[in-house]
């Protein structure tokens, strides 16, 4: 088995990653969509964030929201779930910054393991850069002034 | 070594503190193009635009081909590894992320078997 995950950015605006997980769709189908498993996994303990609360109403036109904390401070990150079909896809919005994002994610079962497959579809190009610039949908363990350079690189727009 | 280094990124930050310079970064991340095209397109002199393609070459961030009588620039590798880094980082986001949903995963199977 593939175990490690893909990840491309398949146009200006969007995102793609993918990796096959050992487990039935339906069970990883759950651990997507009870709060009590997603937040064991959606914030991996290396990492500098933790999250506070999670609340999910899992169903088409149910909204969510993803408290973090960081450093003393906190960031919520909501939306609304625009398709639900256990144990299959999954798509819902992200709607805290500017525009709405979508995320599409898709559960394809394969002889008992799963490949998931996120797609990150973001407002604008703009929007996209902007997140790459804030390292929002990424961890470094660059040194600062490199991180600072790459950065400001990938967040000139192209 | 480290003196390099930072030579290397006070060049970067002086090419990037410039809106053209930002510009032809943004127009090359598109497609290739000459230095006579990209005068046009930001409505400057030959001369003007073949001293911001200097500058953004001398960091790294464009290289630059004579092909006949033109010299067609594209994004050089400085700009392509900071790209290529940061989907690399995302992707081990993803990864460290999908080792913890694994653990959930494995545990889930065991209480259902």
């Amino acid at each position: 088995m593939d175990n490690t995950a893909t990840a491309e950015r398949i146009s200006d605006r969007e995102l793609m990653v993918s990796r096959t997980v050992n487990g039935p769709a339906r069970i990883v189908f759950e651990a997507w969509t009870r709060p009590e498993l997603f937040e064991r996994w959606w914030v991996p303990k290396s990492f500098p964030i933790s999250l506070l609360s999670c609340q999910m109403d899992v169903r088409v036109g149910g909204t969510y929201r993803l408290v973090f904390g960081h450093e003393g401070s906190t960031m919520d990150f909501f939306g609304r779930y625009l398709e639900v079909e256990p144990p299959s896809r999954l798509v819902w919005t992200n709607d805290e910054g500017d525009g709405e994002t979508v995320t599409t994610v898709t559960f394809e079962e394969i002889e008992g393991m799963t490949r998931v497959v996120v797609h990150d579809r973001y407002p604008s190009k703009e929007a996209l850069d902007a997140a790459v610039a804030e390292g929002s949908t990424a961890i470094s363990a660059m040194p600062e002034s490199l991180q600072q350079l790459d950065d400001l690189l990938v967040s000139l727009p192209r | 070594m480290v003196q390099y280094l930072t030579a290397d990124l006070d060049a970067s930050f002086a090419a990037l503190s410039d809106s053209t310079r930002r510009g032809v970064l943004e127009h090359l991340g598109h497609a290739d193009a000459s230095i006579s095209d990209l005068a046009d397109r930001f409505e400057m002199t030959l001369t003007g635009m073949r001293k911001h393609v200097g500058v953004l070459e001398r960091a790294g961030l464009v290289t630059t081909r004579k092909v006949g009588r033109v010299r067609a620039c594209r994004l050089g590798p400085r700009q392509l590894a900071a790209e290529t880094a940061w989907i690399e980082r995302y992707r081990d986001a993803w990864d460290a992320r999908f080792a913890e949903l694994d653990r959930v995963i494995g545990e889930l199977k065991r209480k259902r078997r």
